[in-house]
């Protein structure tokens, strides 16, 4: 399990590592044929940002000659925000009072339509607080089930479960699972995390042995920039990316940097990560790792996201409803984040166009499942 | 340089050599013991069983030396297996290397016998170090089924070609969780150095040094680029210059 490798990396002595890295590390990193983790330390340090250029040169070859002038396309569907958790910097807390709503299979179906009449969309997301009473498994697979003839490829993004969940899920259409660490940080992570089933580090963590053990065939991981050093958290994803691959080496892995958000909860960011900081993250995953698809959400400004389009990012969402029933059922219902992007699919597609990209709304058959 | 397990046991040297095409068992066990190995593999169809005092035998057993009977001549996973009993009841290891190349021209192993012979022989207990193609998912099923190491080829046997699979080998090594051993087509120091540089935990050579003009100093040569090939890779190898500078800058949005 990957918990007891991450011992073997001490937090601070790892910070320091990051910081020690020098221009000639970074030179070094970018002249190899392939990258450790050392390199990638170098490539996220202070020491790469003159060299950001280059490294987006180099991002976008990597990315064209992977994967093509192309983004895949895909939308989050939250079907509850009922959650028994207490994340400090989460809208859907417990602790904050605002109605709470766990759709409907009726309710689930209405959103599938809305969704397929803004856009052809085949890629869904779907999302939900942690409450494994109101939304457990039974309920998940319900909704997956739902969901199956309307999109191609399901993907969701909820609670980490035991491996056979994920095992059953699998048998009604789930192919894809994202769950967020947040950080890596051991200590600090109870301090944001303090209660509830997210409070429990090792249990999250695990929880992609879980999805690797199960064989779901694309996990999604990310860290949440905003809380520890990012640079920190970040090669420590880098390590568990790259001991997922040895592992669970049929699976497919994606990547996302969601940077905070204001919330309902007024919570802020310790620390706060610039456009160019998040640029240079992007294009150092994709030096490091030439396979990993890197997901840009509707967090992200318009600019921000037409641009790392061409540079390295593979996958988008569009018109992003954070909210339960956002898209039909409850259109003012409260958010889990404010959204940066608010173009309409229609306008995301039509401005990566212009960028240069192929826009995709379909890359996976159900028959495959 | 950091140590090397395999089958719970520590090697001090990453040279594994074979024990075949020698002028002599006197001029063999001279190179074995310039090239400073622990760890030898010898086909269990040389050796004669009924006779104690085996010459080939004799002059290969020595301490610190681990033996690694070979299946080599097998066709098939059921005379694998078979091999491999007899070969633990003969040597009185449970290490075997699994070689299973039905083809007597290019002995090419057979990647579906190779496995069925892995699964089986890893149940019963052995420690298996299958020899195979550069194929990355086949070293992957390898290693789910149980073997201690893969021993991907570099080349065809007796080739002396070298690193003709480079590409697959570094994607094997990249991916490995055992051991990666290149095993066969390594012609020179250099191949075996820059097997080493790769990443590659050990190298296993035999022809390369068996028909050397002096196979005792080519086997000290070999000792000594392996060696600094695994402390290269161990010492993080400099860059190679090769990027592309833009011309128009892509970052200007950042701005």
């Amino acid at each position: 399990m990957f918990s007891e490798e991450l011992l073997k990396y001490d937090w601070d002595e790892t910070t320091a590592r990051i910081a020690a890295k020098t221009g000639a590390d970074v030179e070094r990193a970018l002249g190899k044929r392939r990258r450790d983790i050392d390199d990638f330390m170098a490539l996220v340090s202070p020491a790469a940002a003159p060299y950001l250029e280059r490294m987006a040169a180099m991002s976008r070859a990597l990315t064209q000659k992977r994967f093509g002038k192309v983004i895949s396309m895909y939308i989050p569907m939250y079907i509850t925000n009922s959650c028994t958790n207490s994340c400090v910097y989460c809208g859907f807390n417990r602790h904050n009072k605002f109605p709470r709503v766990v759709l409907t299979p009726a309710q689930i179906e209405a959103e599938c339509r809305a969704i397929r009449r803004l856009a052809p969309f085949e890629n869904l997301l779907l999302v939900t607080g942690e409450n494994p009473r109101a939304a457990g498994t039974d309920y998940l697979e319900q909704a997956l089930r739902v969901c199956r003839p309307y999109f191609n490829n399901l993907t969701m993004e909820v609670m980490p479960l035991p491996a056979e969940d994920y095992e059953r899920l699998t048998h009604s259409g789930l192919n894809g699972v994202v769950c967020f660490q947040e950080t890596y940080h051991r200590e600090r992570y109870k301090v944001y995390h303090p209660a509830g089933m997210k409070s429990n580090f090792e249990w999250r963590v695990n929880g992609f042995d879980r999805m690797g053990r199960a064989g779901v065939h694309k996990i999604g991981m990310g860290v949440l920039i905003g809380l520890e050093d990012w640079r920190t958290d970040v090669t420590m994803m880098a390590l568990h990316l790259q001991y997922l691959r040895k592992h669970y080496w049929r699976t497919r892995y994606s990547v996302n940097f969601p940077r905070m958000r204001p919330s309902e909860t007024g919570y802020q960011p310790n620390v706060v990560m610039t456009d160019r900081e998040l640029a240079q993250l992007t294009f150092a995953f994709r030096i490091f790792d030439e396979d990993v698809d890197i997901s840009v959400s509707t967090r992200e400004r318009p600019e921000f996201r037409n641009n790392i389009a061409t540079l390295g990012a593979t996958s988008m969402s569009a018109g992003s409803k954070t909210e339960p029933g956002g898209y039909e059922t409850y259109p003012q219902a409260l958010e889990q984040f404010a959204v940066s992007d608010e173009r309409t699919p229609a306008e995301v597609a039509e401005a990566l166009r212009k960028a240069g990209c192929e826009v995709v709304w379909k890359d996976w058959d159900k028959v495959f499942d | 340089m950091s140590e090397l397990i395999i089958g719970g046991r520590k090697f001090a040297s990453r040279l594994f050599v074979g024990t075949g095409k020698f002028q002599s068992n006197e001029v063999m066990a001279r190179a074995i013991e310039a090239s400073a190995t622990e760890m030898v593999t010898l086909a269990m169809k040389r050796i004669d069983m009924n006779d104690p005092a085996d010459d080939m035998l004799a002059h290969v057993r020595r301490p610190g030396i681990q033996l690694l009977p070979n299946t080599s001549g097998v066709r098939d996973a059921a005379e694998a297996v078979l091999a491999a009993q007899l070969a633990r009841e003969a040597f009185g290891t449970n290490f075997i290397k699994l070689e299973i190349h039905p083809d007597p021209k290019y002995l090419l192993p057979d990647p579906v016998e190779t496995l069925k012979a892995t699964e089986e022989l890893a149940r019963m207990g052995f420690v298996v170090l299958p020899y195979i193609q550069a194929d990355p998912v086949l070293c992957k099923r390898l290693e789910e089924a149980g073997a201690a190491t893969v021993m991907p080829l570099a080349a065809p046997i007796g080739t002396n070609k070298g690193l003709v699979t480079r590409e697959l080998l570094e994607i094997i090594i990249e991916q490995s969780r055992v051991p990666v051993v290149v095993d066969a087509g390594l012609g020179a120091p250099s191949h075996a150095a820059e097997a080493m540089e790769l990443g590659a935990d050990a190298v296993l050579v035999n022809t390369a040094i068996a028909v050397a003009g002096d196979p005792v100093r080519m086997a000290a040569a070999f000792a000594r680029a392996v060696e600094a090939g695994r402390e290269a890779y161990e010492a993080g190898l400099g860059a190679q210059s090769r990027c592309a500078e833009a011309s128009s800058p892509l970052t200007s949005f950042l701005d």
